[in-house]
């Protein structure tokens, strides 16, 4: 992990949960809080991929593992704010929906996005991940040890 | 020798158009949807991501559909597509201490921190084919038990207090790339960890086995097995920090190997490490076996001549596009070839006296 600056940690956090979020979610919430609003592209979305790297023994020198397909976008609202995505796989709309979200973050309206967009997201991602946890809880060994015949 | 020869445009057409109509099946029986692929059939979705050496769940289910479940087709196709992509980047390494386990075990303790999770795993069943599966019939949801412990940290991280155990420090020299500069040899462990995740899963499996029968010594104890997702974070230049793009299933595998020292090693125990997209621990622990046979030099032990200890050998026959496609390519026509090899061998016959020398049918 790198060091990031206080400043660029919450726009981090927000475009971590928007690269992660289901395929036309960001969208669907968008659309349902306000009318998109209007943007140009600096970067329409573009599909590529980025070379995963891991660490030999999970500590030590680093490798390259296999790539992950990524799309990335770069826009400007009307109103001057540039919203970046990088998100994995390949929906452009999907890559659209988060950089408008991450514009919209640095405006005005940021906080009905947080609350119309992200809280929502980060919401179904916690739900998720808990209810994953739990099951995998359930399946947890509890060791009890048998008694011996000759004790 | 080629020689460019017109002719078979038809054959082919046709033979194309028979092999759609065949891949589809019988019409009157459902058409596999790519979700049904990539929901059902997830292991051999995540067998193909990690040979094919590209994480994306939807393009390897298309790959299975349109390789008709053949998989080393499909990681061909999703290799073939790998190419045309422009990269990005690359991310920072994954933190697999940090993964949400679905399943994480140790052969070698019992009571570890996190304790030992199964998940969803073919092991304790019995194997014996299950005919409900033949009808339609709902799952239950599987149960659900509060969680306790949210840290899962690495067997290694906290057994070692004492020396025992290999450490892996901290390094961070970027690592050699096999799809931008050709496999060379040597290949150092980074290189080499490259080419064994995303080698064949049969191959490197027999290679393991090898080693446990005695084909180098090699004797592990798989230290922990873990599989579960990790977030994926890249550095956006632009933005000029980083950002989480994604996060990915992953399995990796730790053994810990008797190891009774050397010139320039203590005794103590020695790893190999295994990392594989998806879930796939056979894959994991065989990568993890391999690697640790690999490492022979640099932990100054003797090479026995085990096959599984040979770089070159291993690295150059693991991947089954490379050689699925020098294979194969020997069914292609060779006429020329043949006729030349045909020629000599008729000429050797005359000069050794051969009678009759019958007319080959060309």
């Amino acid at each position: 992990m790198k060091d990031t600056s206080d400043e660029n940690a919450p726009r981090k956090a927000w475009m971590s949960l928007l690269a992660k979020a289901p395929e036309g979610r960001i969208a669907a919430l968008l659309h349902a809080a306000m009318d998109p609003p209007k943007f140009t592209w600096l970067r329409p979305p573009e599909i590529g991929s980025a070379m995963v790297r891991a660490r030999a023994g999970g500590t030590g020198a680093p490798f390259n593992l296999g790539e992950v397909t990524v799309t990335r976008c770069a826009l400007t609202l009307e109103t001057g704010e540039i919203g970046h995505a990088y998100i994995q796989g390949r929906s452009k709309a999907d890559a659209e929906a988060a950089a408008l979200v991450d514009a919209l973050m640095q405006g005005q309206s940021s906080e009905t996005v947080r609350a119309a967009v992200l809280a929502p997201l980060e919401g179904e991602a916690s739900a998720a991940r808990a209810t994953r946890a739990a099951k995998a809880a359930a399946t947890k060994v509890d060791f009890f040890t048998m008694t011996r015949g000759e004790d | 020798m080629y020689v460019a020869v017109k002719g078979g445009e038809r054959a082919i057409e046709n033979a194309h158009a028979w092999l759609a109509e065949e891949r589809r099946g019988d019409t009157s029986v459902a058409e596999l949807s790519i979700a049904q692929i990539k929901e059902q059939l997830k292991l051999a979705v995540d067998r193909v991501m990690a040979e094919g050496s590209l994480y994306d769940p939807d393009l390897a289910a298309l790959a299975i559909k349109q390789s008709r479940g053949d998989l080393i087709e499909a990681i061909f196709l999703i290799r073939a597509y790998r190419t045309t992509l422009p990269r990005f980047g690359a991310t920072e390494p994954v933190g697999t201490s940090t993964m949400a386990c679905d399943r994480r075990i140790s052969a070698t303790f019992k009571d570890l921190p996190g304790g030992q999770i199964l998940g969803p795993t073919f092991d304790y069943t019995h194997r014996l084919l299950d005919f409900k599966l033949a009808a339609d019939g709902d799952v239950p949801e599987a149960p659900t038990r509060e969680v306790t412990q949210h840290e899962v940290p690495h067997v290694t991280e906290f057994l070692n207090r004492e020396g025992l155990i290999e450490e892996a420090p901290r390094d961070d020299t970027p690592p050699p790339d096999l799809t931008r500069e050709p496999l060379e040899m040597p290949a150092d462990r980074a290189l080499r960890l490259q080419a064994l995740t995303r080698s064949d899963e049969g191959f490197t499996l027999g290679l393991a086995y090898s080693t446990q029968r005695g084909y180098a010594r090699n004797h592990a104890f798989v230290g922990e097995l873990r599989i579960g997702a990790v977030a994926v974070e890249m550095d956006i230049p632009e933005l000029g920090f980083a950002v989480e793009i994604g996060e990915i299933t992953v399995t990796e595998c730790e053994t810990v190997n008797q190891f009774k020292g050397s010139k320039t090693e203590p005794p103590q125990f020695t790893r190999g490490y295994g990392l594989v997209f998806g879930q796939s621990e056979r894959k994991a622990i065989s990568m993890a076996l391999v690697d640790r046979a690999l490492r022979w030099e640099e932990l100054g032990e003797d090479n026995v001549g085990a096959p599984a200890q040979d770089t070159e050998f291993v690295l150059y026959h693991a991947d089954n596009i490379q050689a699925t496609g020098f294979l194969e390519h020997i069914k292609l026509p060779h006429y020329v070839d043949f006729q030349s090899e045909l020629e000599l061998v008729r000429k050797l016959r005359r000069e050794a006296g051969a009678d009759q020398v019958p007319e080959a049918a060309e």
